[in-house]
């Protein structure tokens, strides 16, 4: 792999940029590997990159139905921060967090992670004593957060208006280290880095078949052909009871819509990222100028990719009263993606019924943020067969036992 | 808008004035239940892309539970049902099956 630099930029200025090489390659699958992961999305990528780096396992292949990082990958609002309640989520998000501040320099490509900062507001007096245990919580996880007071987030982000009618702004909580990534560079990085050691990206492969042979899956069927593998991940997000069902388990997952969308670009004018969960609504701007908006999911099982406008008509109306300048803005795009929700609303990743296959997956509005902490986690449970300590209060035996690892209740957190 | 006809009132109510319930005809375990079934009542789901059985509440009408039939893969309303019924009925089955004639049925 020819590495980026801007050494490599004015070579290549001087040659009429002739020398750029593809970023991956687009191999034939072999008739086996090692280890196949369904789904390129960023989790599958990131299982991959680090089942490498950190096990030296690269005779791997990554399938990918459609292209990869077309998923959820491209679709989420791109939002990066870690102060979760509970200690397992803190643990993980602030893993990944840490590894997002170096991974433009690890993949030799440019994420352009923006460790900006996220306010995520306090807009009822619950929200006010939630987010301040929040913060207590933060301190003791090592995670730097801290509750601040209605001036300050005026401060921080002046066009919001800090006493709307219904949900004056009463304080917030804020992680300075937080912030947003180009999240189609972090599946590209992944990929390229990925393709560099060796392993196979399998792009426009559909898996339609788990093969096993007496409790242990021995290979896949795919629209290219029978793949064999020695272990099986599975990381596919809204489509993962379809792949769980072909590997004869159930899992504790609803998929649901959740939509997004984004406005006309304008000029600087926000340089953090809001979230309000009271109102439901998140939004930030990004580097060409546009506001990226999101809400809350739909309320029904769906594969469809496209939600119900009224949920649309709900976000804006409560961004519109906490900034009253977004009224005057043209909305550009609005799309959807299936999210995989669990019934704590935290992750799996975890050991299945079939010995040597595993899952990740449940992240549901939540995911990208997670992606390097999730595949370094996945990839110790792959390589070693049982969960390190990122991973275990993950497993999927947790909704058997009663070990809820409770985010949704506990924090009232929109993921 | 996903539209549903209540089946009490004859409503054809649309989405903001339903409450959606999820997955029906669950099978109830409750104390004495072990932990399996206990998970598989509280939290497994068949989550199915395509034909789908699911609860919904006319919450802004007549106030009743009922039960739908959709494909979560197109949207499509087979049709609604009183939420008394232990199976969906045999002609909402035989609708579906004619649209879907891939389809497994109900288990």
């Amino acid at each position: 792999m020819r590495r980026y630099s801007v050494f490599a930029i004015a070579r290549e200025a001087l040659r009429y940029h002739s020398g750029w090489e593809r970023a991956w390659r687009a191999p034939t699958p072999k008739a086996a590997y090692d280890a196949i992961i369904i789904g390129a999305g960023g989790h599958g990528l990131a299982t991959a990159y680090y089942l490498g780096k950190n096990f030296g396992i690269t005779n791997v292949a990554v399938i990918e139905k459609g292209w990869l990082g077309g998923g959820n990958t491209g679709r989420n609002t791109t939002i990066i921060r870690s102060n979760y309640l509970q200690d397992p989520s803190a643990a993980i998000y602030e893993k990944a967090r840490s590894l997002y501040e170096t991974m433009s320099q690890d993949l030799n490509y440019n994420v352009m992670f923006s460790p900006r900062g996220v306010i995520m507001l306090a807009q009822t007096h619950h929200e006010v004593r939630g987010y301040q245990r929040t913060a207590h919580a933060n301190a003791l996880q090592g995670v730097e957060t801290q509750f601040i007071s209605t001036a300050k987030v005026k401060e921080l982000c002046p066009i919001m208006n800090i006493d709307g009618p219904r949900y004056p702004v009463l304080g917030g909580l804020w992680q300075p280290r937080g912030g947003t990534a180009r999240h189609d560079a972090v599946a590209w990085g992944y990929a390229r880095a990925c393709s560099d050691m060796g392993m196979d990206i399998l792009q426009q492969c559909e898996v339609t078949g788990v093969r096993s042979e007496g409790g242990k899956v021995v290979g896949v069927e795919t629209s290219k052909g029978y793949i064999g593998t020695k272990k099986l991940g599975i990381v596919v997000a809204g489509h993962s009871g379809q792949l769980a069902e072909m590997a004869g388990f159930r899992l504790p997952i609803e998929a649901v819509a959740l939509q997004a969308l984004v406005s006309e670009p304008i000029k600087p004018c926000m340089d953090v990222v809001v979230m309000a969960n009271t109102v439901h609504g998140y939004m930030s701007q990004s580097d060409k100028g546009e506001m990226v908006i999101g809400g809350g999911t739909d309320g029904f099982n769906n594969y469809t990719q496209r939600g119900s406008f009224h949920h649309i008509e709900e976000t804006l109306r409560a961004l519109v009263e906490t900034f009253p300048m977004l009224s005057r803005l043209k909305m550009l795009r609005q799309w959807g993606g299936i999210v995989d929700m669990t019934g704590d609303r935290s992750p799996l990743i975890s050991k299945t019924p079939m010995g040597n296959c595993f899952i990740n997956c449940g992240w549901g509005t939540g995911g990208f943020k997670a992606i390097p902490g999730s595949g370094w986690a996945m990839a110790e449970l792959m390589a070693k067969g049982e969960p390190g300590p990122l991973a275990a209060a993950f497993s999927m035996t947790r909704f058997k036992e009663g070990r809820f690892i409770d985010e949704s209740v506990a924090a009232g957190v929109a993921h | 808008m996903l539209i549903l006809t209540c089946p009490y009132c004859g409503v054809e109510a649309d989405e903001t004035e339903l409450s959606p319930g999820y997955e029906a005809h669950l099978k109830r375990f409750g104390p004495g239940a072990t932990p399996e079934e206990f998970e598989s009542y509280m939290f497994a789901r068949k989550n199915p892309k395509g034909v789908h059985f699911e609860r919904w509440r006319h919450a802004y009408g007549c106030g009743k539970w009922f039960l739908a039939a959709r494909d979560t893969n197109t949207l499509e309303v087979f049709g609604t049902y009183p939420a008394q019924s232990p199976e969906p009925p045999a002609d909402l089955i035989a609708k579906i099956k004619e649209k879907r004639p891939d389809w497994e049925g109900h288990k």
